[in-house]
């Protein structure tokens, strides 16, 4: 799944040193030009000493484009791109820990199969699952698990990657 | 051999060439105070309050074009320095700030004096460090001033734990930097100059717009050639005054806020902008919407960033501004502009820049201009904060090259007199006048001590209005009179002088303003002369908040100010 987004939402993808405080370095930036951070994921890159960070933020694309300037001044900084014209493949992954009763039960294993999702744990009053996909996938899955009360989530936020060539 | 984290640090500064640390002493620096006299090429100067010590280092880079240094321990000693190197990052002068941390052990355990320097500074230093291995310390200096000193300047903290500075380890200098993600530009796109050249060689009314870039890139020739090739009139930027020469048939002065009528009917009248190493401050665009109607924009700076942050552009050209104007001048073709230059001679005709108005008062302007006749501009001025910025700005005819030293981005009251230090401390054979504001000038008039034990001579000019003068003009002009906590009771400032060992005069009459000049001038060491200027004199024009540039008040145009009160 995935594609091209035409709201004001922008997937910016960084580059980044693996060094302490460069987390820090870049959510300071974007409180300081008062620039909202929708979600950040970050994690290992292919390159030893690099962090792939993927950051979805709103504003026009002007807006975006200064502060992907700004992020890129950053010393530890080593390229940020914006792929949200791209085309590109998003994920992002979600941990939902849903109420369960013995007459629910089944029907939650049902909509979960649907979404081709998995259940990784089974208690006496709810079901936790995973999911993984876009977020259209994640949001009418929990649209639909919501009914049957959802006592706790964990969402990972997008993480992406243009298809083909690197951008 | 071994050598402790401090030798390593005195040798690394003497590696990077710096002769001069402003500073002050205290716990979690004592290593390496400790130290300094195994490095006598090393000047430490003793300041009395560590905003001294990072303002002198900013005046000191600024007229050095090298990183200035200022040193100082952890906790208050380096809080006391953020005004200091906030002032340097928004005018991108290259500093190294050093602060002592506490011992690693007890870093995060809300030890005495400790506070999150790097933390603090994060968003006012180009980039800062702290030092956890005594085997990275020299790395990190080298990174520093190569980060401070290159691309656009800025200040880079290291902050140091006291045990990493008496840790050992083998002293080597590494010759290579590995700073994976940090590129300079330096050459502009060929294409977006051609670009450029294009626009200006088609252009009618054309200005360029002269920020401080060009001091930085010391492009002050190729500026020169630009402007005269084409036939350019230069307005210049707060920051961008004495990068052309002041008394040029083509030098418009300042625009902005406080410009002169021609430099702002120029801008808004023009069909091309080109602004060179600039950043569309709102105090040199005013109302940004309406800023420059009519024309098309280039935009040449080092910084990517700052193409259309403020004001979109149509041609930008980043790179190095020596740079691009040598490229630039090959590109462009001889103009005359001769309407375009005789109606620009209309509008200086209409609004005088350097004209005082009659009266029986000692009147700043004509001080500071007193001071640019006895000096014929051969000096370096560095200015306060306010008022006498203004006066200093725009009454002081700017001949030389990087001749006007100013806090223009953050505009920190104090920035004078330690300013004027380390300006002074940097091109010792200059005449270095700092026009004060009374307000300003007890801000960090401390610093007189360090004047006197280290024997800086500075000639320092009071323009002693009384008040918190730029406040009280902006509640007279928009705040119908109400002077609310802006009047100062002062102290006499020629006995302060002289309790901290400097010859002072006080002047209250304009004449024994040339006099007390040529004293202050003959005089070998640094000399104090309190000005008591008329209290409510303004500085004019003025550009009331949110009016396009155009829209300038002075006392001949009161309809600008209709209805603002
Ligand atoms: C540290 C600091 N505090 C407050 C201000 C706000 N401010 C700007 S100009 C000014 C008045 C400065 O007074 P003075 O130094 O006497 O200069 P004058 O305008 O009278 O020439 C003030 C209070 C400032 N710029 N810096
Ligand atoms: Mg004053």
């Amino acid at each position: 799944m995935g594609g091209k987004l035409t709201d004001t939402k922008h997937t910016l993808i960084a580059l980044v040193e693996d060094k302490p405080g460069v987390l820090n370095r870049i959510a300071s930036l974007f409180r300081r030009r008062a620039f909202n951070i929708q979600s950040l994921a970050v994690g290992g890159s292919e390159q030893p000493g690099l962090s792939r960070m993927t950051i979805v933020t709103g504003g026009d694309a002007a807006q975006v484009e200064q502060v992907r300037k700004q992020l890129e001044k950053l010393i530890n900084v080593v390229k940020v791109s914006d792929i949200t014209e791209e085309d590109m493949v998003t994920r992002e992954l979600a941990l939902i820990k849903v109420k369960a009763t013995a007459s629910t039960r089944s029907e939650i294993i049902q909509i979960v199969d649907i979404f081709r999702a998995n259940i990784v744990d089974v208690a006496p009053g709810s079901l936790t699952v995973e999911v993984t996909g876009d977020e259209n996938k994640l949001n009418s899955l929990l649209g639909l698990l919501r009914d049957f009360g959802i006592k706790e989530l964990s969402r990972t936020g997008r993480i992406a990657l243009t298809r083909g060539g690197s951008p | 051999m071994k050598k402790t984290g401090a030798q390593i640090l005195c040798e690394s500064l003497i590696k990077e060439g710096v002769e001069v640390v402003f500073g002050i002493i205290g716990g979690a620096v004592l290593p390496i105070y400790d130290t300094f006299p195994q490095y006598p090429q090393l000047r430490h100067i003793l300041v009395r309050h560590e905003q001294g010590a990072a303002h002198a280092a900013d005046g000191y880079a600024r007229v050095t074009h090298r990183a200035g240094v200022c040193l100082a321990t952890s906790g208050p000693g380096a809080t006391n320095l953020v005004t200091g190197i906030a002032c340097a990052y928004m005018d991108s002068a290259p500093m190294v700030a050093i602060t002592g941390q506490v011992a690693r052990p007890f870093i995060g355990k809300d030890a005495f004096q400790e506070t999150d320097i790097t933390g603090i500074t994060l968003p006012i230093t180009k980039h800062n460090y702290i030092v956890t291995d005594v085997t990275e310390l020299a790395k990190t200096v080298k990174e520093a001033f190569h980060i401070a000193q290159t691309g656009r300047p800025g200040p880079v903290l290291i902050d140091i734990p006291r045990d990493v500075q008496q840790e050992q380890t083998d002293f080597v200098y590494p010759d290579k930097l590995d700073l994976l993600s940090y590129k300079v530009v330096s050459r502009g796109h060929p294409v977006q100059i051609k670009k450029a050249a294009k626009l200006i060689n088609e252009a009618e009314q054309p200005v360029i717009i002269a920020g401080r870039g060009i001091i930085i890139s010391q492009a002050y020739d190729e500026l020169k050639e630009f402007a005269e090739k084409a036939q350019l009139p230069v307005a210049h930027t707060l920051l961008g005054l004495s990068s052309f020469p002041g008394n040029h048939i083509l030098d418009l002065g300042m625009l902005g806020m406080h410009g002169t009528g021609c430099a702002n009917m120029a801008v808004q009248e023009a069909d091309l902008i080109i602004a060179i190493g600039m950043r569309f401050d709102d105090r040199a665009t005013a109302n940004t919407r309406e800023f420059a109607p009519h024309a098309r924009i280039i935009h040449i700076d080092i910084d990517p960033a700052e193409i259309g942050k403020n004001v979109p552009t149509e041609v930008p050209v980043v790179g190095d501004v020596k740079s691009v104007l040598t490229a630039m001048n090959k590109e462009i073709e001889r103009r005359e502009h001769v309407d375009w230059l005789s109606q620009i001679e209309q509008w200086r005709y209409e609004h005088p820049s350097l004209e005082i108005r009659q009266s029986d008062e000692l009147l700043p302007q004509y001080i500071v201009h007193q001071i640019y006749e006895a000096t014929q501009g051969d000096a370096l001025v560095v200015s306060g904060v306010g008022q006498n910025q203004m006066w200093a700005a725009r009454y002081f005819v700017y001949t030389k090259p990087n001749s006007f030293i100013s806090g223009g981005g953050l505009g920190p009251m104090g920035f004078e007199l330690p300013a004027a230090m380390g300006v002074k401390v940097g091109r010792p054979e200059e005449v270095v006048w700092c026009v004060a504001g009374d307000g300003g000038f007890q801000m960090t008039i401390q610093e007189l001590a360090t004047l006197t034990q280290e024997n800086i001579a500075v000639k320092i000019a009071i323009m002693n209005n009384g008040y918190l003068g730029m406040v009280r003009q902006w509640q007279e002009l928009f705040y119908g009179r109400r002077y609310v906590d802006t009047k100062l009771w002062n102290p006499d400032f020629v006995k302060v002088a002289e309790a901290y060992d400097i010859p002072g005069i006080r002047v209250k009459r304009r004449e024994e303003v040339i006099p007390a000049i040529q004293k202050a001038m003959e005089y070998p060491g640094a000399f104090l002369i309190d000005f008591l200027i008329e209290p409510e004199e303004n500085i004019y024009p003025i550009v009331p908040p949110g009016e396009s540039l155009a829209r300038f008040f002075e006392p001949s145009r009161p309809e600008v100010l209709e209805g603002k009160i």
